[in-house]
């Protein structure tokens, strides 16, 4: 009855990274002399099942560090100690260590135990500062070395045993460790061969265990299955030295006595400690794998179930003879067809969207380790924690968004003096939150320090030739400098290492994933980085325009609005822009046909159609020819076999084959030579340079 | 031209196979080019094609290409030749060329299929290098075969748009 411990590996690995950052969440929470029973419960749990995991498949060394970390908050838990922040640090430290520990246990290399007996030692010597217990069981241990004692152990396991991932022999071998073990097993209970279910456990033990050492170590090895078993521990003897050997004498009668019916075998302890053979794994697996909601799967199913019927009502009707009756019925099965594959499109993307609580979740840890050596007092508010984000877009919006929080930490944020002195809180806030807004997800992270310091800014930004000292910047263009890659890599605006350290990598990232990020800053007040990020990267809604005879993709989620031009509202700006009124606002009107260079379209303005549409916080209106259909189009890359195209995000395939091109709004501004706002004028610079081309 | 061909070949794997390759020839303003046939994809007939905007002349726009999207050369123009109306004759050589560290899958337009010749490499020539003119940039070597001569392309340099 040997299983290949091997294959529950990953899961192991899985759930304890799980309960490592459940623990570690947890002792975020504790405050010292205030602390919640039911946090150190669950702190607790966590540290028990990484501890009971360890053991079973045999990585040791996890298993052991674990044991004192429990012992610490179980005497926490039972009130016999009282947390302190000592304690707290230690174990968030114990945390870091154990996660180690496991990513090398799980790349399959042996892990460096050195910073996990430092932290040992460490909580042991807490245990043994204040707590008799340890010492007295030493004491105990060492003075009793010759008492045994000899106690029967009545282990009935309940027949789901092996379904809650216990295995006995690992139960008795370690109890075989503590002493000489006899073992008696009864298997009364077994079914017939053709009731007998293989996954369920019919066999029920009785141990007589003669060892010296006490009761509670026993209890320890079944606490695992406690509620999987009914476990009986009696002292029978050993008191006495004589009284001892007839315990045995009459337990090694029994066990030969039953040996016949006995026919499992109880392997030497030694047989377990023998290298379990690991499953190859890759340093990565954790990226690749993902956790799914099980309603999530549940709908998915539905929806195959109902894809499948409309093909097999579909394939019905394409065998029966085409009349106007089954045309009129290939017509709806189809339009079902196609309601059935857009569900199913939009649940399968939905299995890729995960709260962004994954990335959220490690900023209470980095934001307490940085304030304290920052020695500053900051509270974090984390807002829409829930809100889904694709998973690609999320493991790459990490960085980035460490890089900015704790810049807010490291420069936003005043120390508690100057807080006092500036009359604000001296308990500083950074909030870090996420919603949706249109197809995009916005994601800000505010801080109510200082704000950028434009006039530094401003010196440093002339000093590396960035602009020049005659330049008239308003604050926003100053502070927009900071995402320059130019800015960042001479020495710093402050003393420590400056905001605009790699801010243009922050940005570079972020527009990798066709996002943006903007700051927002007032002095004293503070600061606000925000970033945008589509949903996802692979799909998208767009509207089909024509243009003379070419069709393009404009992305439905930047379209406010399409008109037709009233050409009273149209006045001409400078030589050559048109700006349309349209209520309160002045929009600039860009003609697609002469951005894109094309011939034969629709050159007057008078009621033509106009698609208004924003990017960066700016609008403007597209001339068009004509608006088609609206529909749901694959993102194909034009870089993979070309290049870049300026004003152009991407390709589809519409449905007839073709290809047709995604229109890149903000792209699409830039390279009409309107200026971004900032400086509210608009103006016309590279006009010379497209007529030119 | 079998003839020559199958006489070529015959007399081209005589002692002398390791560094023969098959070379597919096209037609370009009566000139004969050859592209490594290894290189080749699949040849089709033009088709309507998808412009991109503010893209070189040469870059006639992109198809697809069983999903991929695949922008399309206009060789004569890359060239700097004159260049002709397309007709239900034109065709579209699919070609995967390596650039640098990635393959890139282009399609180029050239008047007409010509062969496949195996052509032993080291019997291509030079080209002699003449400063008026940066066509010699895009062949990376001369051949004769038969009578005729070809001009084996330097894929790379043609592709890098």
């Amino acid at each position: 009855m040997s299983i290949d411990l091997s294959q529950f590996f990953e899961v192991f690995f899985e759930e304890s990274f799980e309960g490592l950052d459940a623990m570690e969440a947890e002792l975020l929470n504790l405050v010292p002399g205030e602390e919640d029973l039911e946090t150190i419960n669950t702190i607790f749990r966590a540290a028990h099942s990484i501890k009971g995991g360890s053991g079973t498949f045999g990585f040791s060394a996890v298993a052991d560090f674990t044991h004192v970390l429990e012992t610490l908050l179980d005497q926490i838990r039972e009130g016999a100690r009282t947390l302190t922040a000592e304690h707290v640090n230690l174990l968030l430290k114990s945390v870091d260590c154990l996660r180690a520990l496991l990513r090398t246990l799980q790349a399959e290399q042996q892990p460096d135990l050195t910073e996990a007996d430092e932290l040992r030692v460490k909580f042991e010597e807490i245990l043994g500062m204040r707590s008799k217990s340890k010492v007295v069981q030493q004491q105990t241990v060492s003075n009793e070395t010759n008492i045994k004692n000899t106690f029967q152990i009545d282990f009935k396991p309940h027949h789901h045993l092996f379904k809650t991932g216990n295995e006995p022999l690992y139960m008795i071998s370690e109890l075989a460790e503590l002493g000489e073990l006899e073992t008696q097993a009864f298997q009364d209970d077994v079914p017939d061969i053709t009731n007998l279910a293989p996954e369920d456990c019919f066999l029920s033990w009785r141990f007589f265990l003669t060892t010296d050492k006490e009761q509670s170590c026993i209890e320890e090895i079944f606490e695992w299955v406690e509620d999987d078993a009914d476990i009986a521990i009696t002292l029978c003897g050993g008191l006495f030295g004589d009284e001892e050997i007839t315990t045995t004498e009459t337990a090694t009668a029994v066990v030969e006595q039953k040996k016949e019916v006995e026919p499992i075998p109880v392997k030497p302890t030694t047989d377990t400690k023998k290298p379990v053979p690991v499953k190859a794994t890759t340093a990565n697996a954790e990226s690749t794998s993902i956790r799914v909601g099980i309603d999530k799967v549940d709908s998915l199913i539905n929806m195959v179930g109902e894809l499948v019927i409309t093909q097999a009502m579909l394939s019905q009707l394409g065998e029966q003879e085409i009349t106007e009756a089954t045309i009129a019925s290939l017509q709806e099965g189809l339009a079902q067809l196609a309601h059935n594959t857009r569900d199913l499109q939009e649940n399968v993307m939905r299995i890729r969207m995960l709260p962004i609580s994954f990335v959220f979740s490690r900023f209470p840890r980095l934001v307490r380790d940085i304030s304290q050596k920052l020695d500053k007092q900051v509270e974090l508010k984390l807002l829409g924690e829930q809100t889904e984000l694709d998973k690609t877009v999320m493991e790459k919006l990490s960085d980035p968004m460490v890089h900015l929080v704790r810049n807010s930490l490291d420069h936003g944020l005043e120390t508690v003096d100057k807080r006092v002195a500036a009359g604000k809180d001296p308990v500083g806030t950074v909030t870090l939150n996420a919603f949706h807004q249109g197809g995009n997800i916005v994601i800000e992270i505010m801080d109510d320090g200082q704000g950028l310091n434009t006039q530094k800014i401003r010196e440093k930004a002339i000093k590396n030739g960035l602009i020049s000292e005659n330049d008239d910047l308003n604050d926003n263009e100053i502070n927009e400098l900071i995402f320059l890659p130019g800015f960042s890599t001479a020495d710093q605006v402050s003393d420590l290492s400056g905001r605009g350290v790699g801010m243009d990598v922050v940005r570079r990232n972020i527009e990798a994933l066709s996002g943006s990020v903007e700051v927002a800053s007032a002095p004293g007040v503070g600061s606000t980085f925000t970033i945008r990020l589509p949903l996802t990267l692979a799909i998208l809604d767009g509207q089909l325009v024509k243009v003379a005879q070419h069709t393009y993709i404009i992305p439905l989620i930047s379209i406010i609005e399409s008109l037709q031009i009233d050409i009273s509202k149209v006045s001409r700006v400078g030589k050559d822009l048109d700006v349309l009124r349209l209520r309160d606002e002045y929009i600039p009107i860009l003609r697609l046909y002469n951005i894109f260079n094309h011939k034969g379209a629709i050159e007057t303005l008078d009621r033509t159609l106009l698609v208004v549409v924003e990017s960066d916080n700016q609008k403007v209106g597209l001339l068009v020819d004509d608006l088609l259909s609206q529909q749901q189009v694959v993102i194909k890359s034009l870089e993979a076999n070309y290049q870049k195209v300026d004003g152009v995000s991407g390709a589809t395939i519409l449905g007839d084959g073709r290809v047709s091109l995604i229109i890149d709004i903000s792209g699409l501004i830039k390279l009409s030579g309107l200026r971004k706002p900032g400086s509210q004028e608009l103006i016309i610079e590279s006009k010379a340079n497209l007529e030119a081309s | 031209m079998i003839v020559e061909h199958d006489d070529l070949q015959s007399k081209l794997n005589i002692g002398q196979d390791e560094d023969i390759k098959q070379f597919l020839t096209f037609f370009m303003a009566d000139e004969e080019y050859g592209v490594d046939i290894l290189t080749v994809q699949e040849i089709r007939s033009w088709e309507e094609i998808t412009e991109i905007p503010n893209s070189p002349d040469f870059v006639k726009g992109v198809i697809n290409l069983r999903g991929t999207i695949v922008p399309i050369i206009d060789l004569r123009l890359r060239f700097g030749l004159p260049a002709v109306t397309y007709g239900p004759l034109t065709v579209v050589i699919v070609l995967k060329v390596k650039l640098e560290s990635t393959c890139k899958i282009m399609g180029i337009v050239v008047d007409a299929v010509s062969d496949v010749y195996s052509i032993a490499e080291h019997e291509a020539k030079a080209v002699p290098h003449l400063s008026d003119s940066d066509n010699t940039q895009f062949v990376a070597g001369l051949v004769n075969v038969g009578e005729k001569m070809v001009a084996l392309l330097d894929l790379q340099k043609t592709m890098d748009i």
